[in-house]
């Protein structure tokens, strides 16, 4: 069980989140127009890597704010986390 | 029979306490404080079970976890349970237990039932004896293995025992209490670090309680008592005996089983039988010791056979010899050690060492005791069938490769030494890249990868004064590292023998002519002849040699075979040990019972059950509960016999003539409020929100964003920023983590909060031509007709003295309102809407009338919105805004979502007006086209429509605009039914939706 660091409440059992995907996907502006592809970038097109990753993660039993996750999809270490209003630097 | 194995004056059992226990129906007795396997040998049982694959006796090889033989059926208080180690279960007053074949569990991993069979037989064995003749295998084979796969019975009764979970935190975490264990648990401790201690044993101290070592002025053992009394005082230590550390996951998490009343007849009243522990520690120490190896030689799983260490065990702790006429075959000083005991208690042992001519303190011991030591000599094969009643030994030449004349000694026991083996599976599991070490011819931990540090002989140091000394320095650094105390720790004079080294000597070679087989996996039945199938047959990756012949695959999970394995493939490939590498360890280091991994969750308890404040009052009225998610509803009230057919059309019947009430509290319930809020719902829902007037509520779906609908409700606006948004049971929660995901990461800049409110408010649907009158009467004070309330409308208003607000929306498509107030009045509610509805002929209704009520009237719920349908698909394209952007809206012109044939929702009535249709079932154009018949669509909902009495479906259904009058049939292969049907409108009541809005 992944031990995550919430920025908001500190170390935290995983089973207090729940995962949200990529983190370093963008919604496009709303009224904007944009082609298909990118349009299928965002809704479905994914890496799936293997490595370092910045994920999301809600911490829903806590504070539930969403946060963003540095971690290495392979080993499970996790470098960094950030506030959703962070950037990934 | 009474225990003539068993010594007077020596041993850590209880001799005041007596007890009775039965062995396959026998009955025996022993003391407190001995295992199973210490109180039968002590009354001369050395024949435990029998060996599966060539049903060899089975008899007992350790002393504990290691156990790879003696593994029991117990019983326990009118309860049973498989695969109990012998030699770890204690002895209770009123014990009993069985033999099991030996053979690998199922339990062990549960998920390998299926493929068991193709994996687990050996190859030699399975793929060669059973697949042959083919007509064999189901008639006479399968059934063979089936019966004897596993080694013990499962109960199939409920589990009555009460089995927790605990999560804990602490700064250092010590698997095991041996003298590595203690000495870094006190220095820890004494620094002021939160320290827990696990011992997977009853007694603390390791080897300390078998060993003749003085540490300061007293005995190992008695330090080790001195230590365990002096932490068991300290408020920051956690001392557990009978706790295993078995698994080492992520982020150094641990997993440990505690057996808190394993060893009792009964359970105690309140206790758990068993705990599992979730420990999150700053730092792991694993000091887990190691276990002793055994030397490879014909015939060595015959009973009496047994690991010299375990024999000195059940002597030094039990008081119990494992036989009067040992014979020890070492390669190293340690059987020296038991060949000591045996002497000092009066028994002359004999001593067969591999090595020429070894010098040591322990060996001159054994020289000045008188003890009879053969060097050079080895025992090439045990002789005897039930019980070891000699040997065959010889000399071995300096090379190891020639015997010399066999010749045979009686013995009644052999104890065997080959060395010991690292106990490394915690570290491993850990991630840590182990290494060979070539002085000691074992794997032990190299770099860690989590925070793990192994001690001791868990490390490969098998000198005492070493292990003190590297443990209380570790604990010491490592506590010092959290708690910034640094506490001098003065280090104790450790009186311990010096051994010397020993000789890499593991596997017998076969005399001429002998063709015994020499073991090296006792559980699973593999010798050094499958391992040698296997390579001749081209398996080189230690990986496929394990799993071709199941080498190190038992439930021991080869703690006595790995490493003879590695031996036997490195010299067989002419490679080093290091070379041909070790398998992976992975967790539970020892078997877990199912029960303790599960905990409480089971049966009531697998989740919260959540009811509403209205609860009591439907049990009282005969409510009939269905699962709604986590809450409890009621499907139905019944009256008299009536089943649930009957009842729902009563409720629903009543609904449409005079009025009912439902309770609606599971509904989710979203409190938003900000300056931004009508924005959010603007682009949170696909209809226009901008301009919804304060008191009035809105009907709105919302989509992910491929297009799908993920949920649909009625909002309402409470202030100029305050709105009241209501969701569907099931989804409640993914609603609000949807809104808090676009709020705080997508839309930081609008300034709107959002909260669940679905506990705060307790509510009730009143449905129904009579609702209004009854609304009238409950709220006097209010004007609730057409112009005051008028549909989608809105107002606060006063229950009798309870403040309450009210909401004119239908789900029923009748005329309705919904009423809220807070939960602590919702029982007060409930009953007042009953007690004034008396007049107008109220009935509560259930979660099927609703259904009921609104399938026939064609509303999409959860049936439709089933996380595949589009807007379109459930009629519902009309909330579509075509003026503003919303969440998923930029996915709806797909091409598959706008296809001229898109499916849609329609209604389906029997062409017989009688038959009921099955849900789930498929609509074809032709009942007899040959399969697969194309499907057209699938029923998502069924009812006996009150309105029209007969059975009425809504079906999702291809081009379902375009098919309205069409003929089609459903079919439903599960349950064998053909019906012809006629495609309808899916609003099949009052289509115009004029009842809602009269
Ligand atoms: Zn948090």
């Amino acid at each position: 069980m992944l031990y995550i660091k919430c920025p908001h409440c500190g170390m935290r059992s995983q089973n207090e989140f729940s995962y949200g995907g990529d983190a370093t996907v963008k919604r496009p502006e709303l009224d904007k127009e944009i082609s298909d592809q990118e349009w299928d970038n965002f809704v479905y097109n994914r890496k799936s890597l293997r490595g370092k990753h910045w994920e999301l993660w809600q911490h829903l039993s806590g504070c539930r704010q969403w946060i963003k996750v540095e971690r290495d999809t392979a080993t499970h270490e996790i470098f960094n986390t950030l506030k959703a209003n962070e950037e990934i630097s | 029979m009474s225990q003539s194995f068993r010594l007077e004056n020596i041993g850590l059992i209880n001799r005041d306490k007596k007890l009775s226990f039965k062995f396959n129906g026998v009955t025996y007795y022993g003391y407190e404080g001995d295992t199973l396997a210490s109180a039968l040998i002590a009354n001369g049982v050395h024949l435990v079970g029998r060996s599966f694959k060539y049903h060899r006796p089975r008899g007992f090889f350790g002393a504990g976890v290691d156990e790879p033989y003696a593994i029991v059926q117990l019983y326990r208080n009118g309860e049973t349970e498989p695969n109990i180690k012998a030699t770890e279960q204690e002895l209770f007053e009123g014990l009993e237990a069985t033999s099991v074949n030996c053979w690998p569990s199922v339990n062990f991993d549960i998920g390998a039932i299926n493929n068991f069979l193709k994996i687990f037989l050996p190859a030699g064995f399975y793929y060669k004896t059973f697949m042959w003749p083919k007509s064999f295998w189901y008639k006479v084979y399968e059934p063979f293995i089936r019966k004897a796969a596993g080694l013990g019975v499962a109960s199939t009764k409920h589990d009555k025992e009460r089995y927790e979970h605990k999560y804990e935190y602490c700064d250092l975490l010590i698997a095991g209490s041996g003298p590595s264990g203690l000495a870094s648990a006190y220095a820890a401790a004494k620094n002021g670090a939160r320290v827990i201690l696990a011992e997977d044993k009853p007694r603390h101290g390791g080897t300390l309680l078998t060993s003749e070592v003085n540490i300061g002025n007293q005995s190992g053992r008695e330090w080790a008592d001195g230590i365990i009394s002096e932490l068991k005082e300290m408020p920051n230590v956690i001392v557990k005996n009978r706790s295993q550390v078995f698994g080492y996951y992520d982020h150094n998490m641990l997993v440990m089983s505690e057996r808190i009343s394993d060893h009792l007849p009964k359970t105690k009243k309140f206790h758990p039988k068993q705990r599992l522990w979730y420990i999150r520690a700053k730092e792991v120490l694993i000091s887990s010791g190691s276990i002793e190896r055994p030397i490879v030689f014909g015939n060595n799983d015959t009973p009496g056979v047994m690991l010299s260490s375990a024999a000195k065990e059940y002597l030094k702790v039990y008081g119990v010899l494992v036989g009067r006429n040992p014979l020890i075959f070492t390669n190293n000083d340690s059987g020296y050690e038991t060949a000591i005991e045996f002497k000092k208690n009066g028994v002359d042992p004999i001593i067969l060492d591999t090595r020429k001519d070894p010098q040591s303190e322990i060996v001159d011991e054994a020289k000045n005791l008188g003890i009879n030591i053969k060097f050079s000599h080895v025992v090439v094969a045990a002789q005897g069938y039930k019980k070891v009643k000699s040997a065959d030994i010889a000399k071995i030449s300096d090379d190891k490769e020639q015997l010399g004349k066999v010749e045979s000694i009686k013995c009644d026991c052999i104890c065997v030494s080959g060395f010991w083996t690292p106990t490394i599976h915690l570290a491993s599991q850990s991630g840590n890249k182990t290494k060979f070490k070539e002085d000691i011819d074992a794997f032990v931990p190299g770099i860690s990868k989590q925070n793990e540090t192994t001690l001791g002989a868990a490390n490969g140091s098998y000198v005492l004064e070493e292990t003190l000394k590297s443990s209380f320095e570790a604990g010491q650094e490592l506590s010092k590292k959290i708690t910034n105390n640094d506490n001098e720790i003065s280090f104790p004079n450790v009186a311990e023998k010096k051994s010397t080294t020993h000789d890499k000597f593991w596997c017998v070679p076969l005399p001429e002519g002998k063709n015994y087989k020499r073991f090296l996996d006792f559980q699973n039945d593999v010798s050094v002849s499958d391992v040698e199938i296997a390579l001749k047959e081209g398996y080189r990756s230690i990986e496929h040699v394990k799993r071709y012949t199941t080498l190190g695959m038992a439930t021991d999970q080869g703690k006595t075979s790995n490493l003879n394995g590695l031996q036997l493939v490195s010299n067989i490939e002419n490679k080093v040990v290091p070379n041909v590498g070790h398998t992976t360890f992975r967790p539970p280091y020892t078997p877990v019972s199912i029960g303790a991994i599960v905990g409480r969750e089971v049966g009531k308890h697998s989740k919260p059950t959540r009811k509403s404040p209205m609860h009591s009052w439907h049990e009282k009225n005969n409510a009939v509960f269905v699962d709604a998610g986590v809450w409890l509803r009621p499907r139905y009230y019944k009256q008299g016999n009536e089943n649930l057919f009957e009842g729902s059309k009563r409720e629903a019947k009543n609904v449409r003539t005079n009025v009912g009430v439902c309770d609606v509290t599971t509904l989710g319930k979203i409190d938003i409020k900000g300056p931004d809020a009508a924005e959010l719902l603007n682009r949170v829902y696909t209809n226009a929100w901008l301009k919804l007037p304060v008191g009035k509520a809105r009907y709105g779906v919302m989509l992910r964003e491929d297009g799908i609908v993920m949920d649909d409700g009625t909002t309402t606006r409470i202030s100029e920023n305050h709105y009241h948004m209501t969701t569907t049971t099931a989804q409640a929660a993914n609603v609000l983590s949807h809104l808090e995901y676009y709020l705080q990461l997508v839309w930081p800049e609008l300034n709107v909060n959002v909260v669940s409110t679905t506990e705060q408010w307790a509510g009730a649907a009143i449905a129904g031509p009579k609702s209004r009158d009854l609304l009238q009467k409950l709220f006097p004070n209010s004007d609730v007709s057409n112009e005051g309330l008028p549909f989608m409308g809105f107002i606060e208003g006063d229950l009798f003295g309870v403040k309450a607000r009210i909401f004119r929306i239908s789900f029923s498509g009748e005329l309705a309102y919904e009423v809220n107030v807070e939960s602590d009045n919702g029982n007060f509610m409930w009953e007042k809407i009953m007690e004034v509805g008396y007049e107008f002929d109220i009935q509560p209704y259930g979660t099927e009338a609703l259904s009921t009520l609104r399938i026939e009237m064609g509303h999409v719920a959860g049936s439709e919105l089933d996380g595949r349908t589009i807007p379109y698909d459930n009629s519902l394209e009309g909330l579509l805004s075509k003026k503003k952007d919303f969440i998923g809206k930029r996915s709806l012109n797909r091409e598959a979502f706008t296809a001229k044939d898109r499916q849609k929702v329609v209604g389906v009535v029997p062409l017989d007006k009688k038959t009921s249709i099955p849900e789930g079932s498929h609509l074809v154009k032709d009942s007899n086209a040959p399969l697969p018949n194309p499907k057209l669509g699938y029923i998502s909902a069924s009812c006996w429509s009150v309105e029209h009495d007969n059975p009425f479906s809504l079906a999702i259904l291809k081009d379902g605009k375009n098919m309205i009058g069409e003929k089609l049939f459903v079919m439903s292969p599960l349950k064998n039914k053909v019906i012809p049907v006629e495609i309808v409108s899916s609003h099949y009541v009052d289509p115009k939706g004029e009842r809602v809005r009269s």
